[in-house]
């Protein structure tokens, strides 16, 4: 305990990344279940947590200016509108540029109907994803249908290519016409060793088979990171989530700072929802984000509102739905997973005297383990419904450790409630 | 006009006229922008008010609204958002299928069976989001979001797994056992407005007699307006928090039983879906009392009926959710402005009457 406490941040997160891979090696020894940790399972991951990774940020900038954002869903659902739209018009770079402009908009309708008008922001939010909804489905109507490929809740499909990206010597990535060798992926197939193979499987899935638009939307986290906690604007943006009056007593404009914020998240989530339509999938459908810009606003808070914990919480969340994307046999040893974490954690606050704590992670534990020889199939509907009771226990559980902006949702106007 | 409550009533009445009829402008711009007549579309919309069978249908979807709405409204008044409705209501609608089917009753016993579990199954629900609230200090905003979607897959899973039935009459359409006859909620009009309609009626009546004419219902409305104040007078806050969160669940429970009972008479999935959602709306556009939700409901209920001639003349029903999306915004709006120009009238006429009182002295 004492040893962990001296490391730096830093190394707290390799130790806890290593052991967390020591779990799975052990687990997938175990079980036999090789795709929890190959490449493929975390390229897919990669791709499953962009859409959520975005909402998930678009939470975080404007939660952190103050606001809080039902919208997102709603943002997302445009992005994939006028995404596909673009996509389908001009080409992929395109659809996103276009959905970035129209979300950016939307967000600062939000911030206009909260900020100049002072509007409750979840019923501001709920208006937006009542508009978004009924404004996409209209569009459809009068862009999509009668196109070809396109019908009354479906776009035509978009110009491609955004590319995929293969990183030379680790994955097999070309340099010019040249196929560099992959020596993660020779690694990687040496099953019976542990660890190693999982290091180069989790490896290699994060630098191969990737879209651009991903390592775009990864880069976002630290950009994120680095704005918000860097730069002038960043500090800014914060104070006014965390104490308004301040800011403004020191000469902040904290109404356009918040319309600059909302354009910045409306924007985010939209890239997320045109990462849906035109990267994931080549065309738009209604119903497509299916509750997605909801999971973003659980990895906000189960983030801690800080963009790295947004990440984590978008690849634990994307983890098992991609998992099971690729072979619904691996799922079930999430389960013992999940047992040995519980034991790690029991034995954690057995050592801090957390007595009842430590009793209900050893019960958790045994139930986990328990349900994996029971069970041969883990439905799909608990792989969809584990984000929000994850985020649910997180709230119930962890209140202590949260810290959410001061301010974020309540009522503020400039040169008032002093 | 001294009456100063009637004044009141006067005004919130004109501004939700008003966050309507801002709806109706905005979406002409939409439809002209999208070469679309608004003059003919409106003609269509509001045109097929004259006809019973229009009407009748507009009462019967205004059903559910009303409920849900009064489920909406009860939470607001505690300054409470339960937007979980939808969620309570999809937990409530496979347990009273089930339970419904399970049993074996005379008529009117049968369904006040299945209106009792409705209730009590939908306050369940709720009830987690009033206990994290209560004992875990947890926002019931993110949390009834959260329950919502575990709901969903809970009750989708229960159905799959469990609760489907052999289809009988060789529909495609997967069912749970049919509910007896026994439960189902007779019509009014056959085939066109259920009686439940009735029942929504009286839960307005009730919500109304609850809240503005029992103690309960002052100190529900006190400890939503100032939990500080109306604490020292001997109320518990977190009592009411998990009593009204409790009320609205089983309200909630409510919703889906028109489809239910008056109408499908069994479960299967998209049962009465988006209805404990869209009465938020409502509840906004009514301003959480049971008369405006009446109105709204009717208006919202109108709204979905008539939007099908919409498509006759080439137009998207869609723009009625556009339209309900912008009352929304528009009617928050313009009682956040009417509310600082009365404060502001209140002031000045305060001010006025402290001036004429110093002269003379």
């Amino acid at each position: 305990m004492k040893f962990f406490k001296s490391l730096t941040t830093g190394q707290r997160t390799i130790a806890l990344s290593l052991g967390f891979m020591l779990v799975l090696s052990i687990v997938r020894l175990f079980t036999n279940a090789d795709d929890i940790t190959s490449s493929g399972t975390i390229s897919s991951t990669l791709r499953v947590a962009t859409p959520i990774l975005l909402a998930g940020l678009a939470g975080v900038w404007a939660e952190r200016v103050g606001i809080v954002n039902i919208g997102i869903e709603g943002m997302m659902i445009i992005g994939t509108w006028f995404g596909a739209y673009g996509a389908w018009k001009w080409g992929s770079w395109a659809g996103i540029a276009l959905a970035i402009f129209a979300g950016s908009l939307v967000g600062l309708l939000h911030a206009l109907a909260t900020v100049r008008f002072n509007v409750n922001h979840v019923v501001s939010g709920i208006a937006i994803n009542i508009l978004a909804a009924g404004s996409t489905e209209y569009l459809s109507i009068i862009f999509f249908k009668g196109q070809k490929g396109g019908g009354e809740s479906q776009s035509p499909a978009g110009k491609g290519g955004y590319g995929e990206f293969d990183m030379p010597f680790l994955s097999g990535g070309r340099i010019g016409s040249w196929r560099s060798p992959d020596i993660l992926g020779w690694l990687e197939k040496k099953h019976d060793l542990p660890l190693l193979p999982d290091l180069a499987g989790v490896l290699r899935g994060l630098v191969s088979d990737i879209y651009v638009p991903t390592i775009v939307a990864i880069a976002l986290v630290p950009i994120t990171a680095y704005i918000l906690w860097r730069t002038r604007f960043g500090l800014r943006v914060r104070s006014s989530g965390e104490s308004p009056q301040a800011g403004e007593s020191l000469g902040v404009s904290i109404n356009r700072l918040r319309y600059q914020a909302m354009a910045i998240s409306g924007g985010l989530a939209a890239f997320g929802g045109a990462y849906l339509s035109t990267v994931f999938t080549s065309t738009y459908r209604q119903g497509q984000t299916g509750g997605q810009g909801y999971i973003g606003l659980a990895t906000t808070i189960f983030g801690n509102w800080n963009p790295f914990g947004v990440f984590r919480g978008a690849i634990l969340f994307g983890f098992p739905s991609a998992l099971k994307f690729r072979d619904e046999k691996n799922v079930p040893s999430l389960l013992l997973v999940i047992a040995v974490i519980l034991i790690a954690l029991g034995v954690v606050s057995l050592m801090k005297n957390k007595q009842i704590l430590t009793m209900g992670l050893f019960i958790g534990s045994a139930i986990s383990a328990a349900t994996y020889f029971l069970v041969d199939d883990v439905p799909q509907e608990f792989v969809a419904a584990t984000p929000y009771i994850v985020t649910i226990l997180v709230l119930a559980g962890a209140q202590q450790q949260l810290r959410p902006p001061a301010y974020a949702g309540i009522p503020y106007r400039a040169g008032e409630n002093h | 006009m001294k009456n100063p409550r009637l004044q009141r009533m006067l005004v919130t009445s004109a501004s939700s006229l008003l966050a309507v009829f801002v709806a109706l402008c905005i979406c002409a711009v939409i439809l002209l922008i999208t070469g679309k007549d608004p003059i003919e579309a409106y003609r269509t919309l509001f045109g097929a008010a004259g006809e019973t069978k229009v009407l009748q249908g507009a009462l019967n979807r205004a059903t559910p609204l009303m409920i849900s709405a009064a489920a909406v409204a009860i939470g607001f008044k505690m300054n409470l958002f339960n937007i979980g409705v939808e969620g309570q209501m999809r937990v409530a609608l496979l347990a009273t299928a089930v339970a419904g089917a399970a049993v074996d009753l005379p008529a009117p016993l049968h369904i006040l069976f299945c209106l009792v579990v409705a209730m009590a199954s939908g306050a369940i629900w709720a009830g987690i989001a009033g206990w994290l609230k209560v004992k875990r200090g947890v926002n019931e905003v993110i949390s009834t979001i959260m329950l919502n979607f575990v709901a969903l897959s809970l009750v989708a899973w229960a159905f799959d797994s469990f609760f489907r039935a052999e289809s009988t009459t060789g529909s495609l359409l997967v069912k749970t056992k049919e509910l007896p006859t026994s439960a189902w909620f007779p019509d009014i009009v056959e085939r066109r407005l259920n009686g439940m309609f009735f029942v929504a009626i009286l839960v307005l009546v009730l919500f109304y007699v609850l809240v503005w004419k029992t103690k309960f219902g002052f100190q529900l409305r006190a400890s939503g307006a100032n939990a500080g104040a109306s604490r020292v007078t001997g109320v518990n806050p977190k009592r009411m928090v998990m009593i009204s969160m409790l009320l609205s669940g089983a309200l909630a429970g409510l919703v889906g039983m028109r489809a239910l009972l008056g109408d499908v008479h069994a479960y299967q999935n998209n049962l009465a879906e988006q209805q404990g959602f869209n009465g938020i709306a409502v509840a906004l556009l009514g301003r959480n009392h049971p008369l405006g939700i009446f109105i709204s409901a009717l208006l919202f209920g109108y709204l979905g009926e008539a939007s099908g001639r919409l498509q006759l003349i080439d137009i998207p029903k869609e723009i009625t959710t556009i339209m309900t999306g912008i009352i929304v915004l528009a009617v928050v709006i313009i009682n956040e402005a009417v509310k600082r120009w009365d404060d502001r009238r209140i002031q000045h006429k305060a001010a006025l009457a402290l001036e004429s009182a110093a002269v003379p002295a």
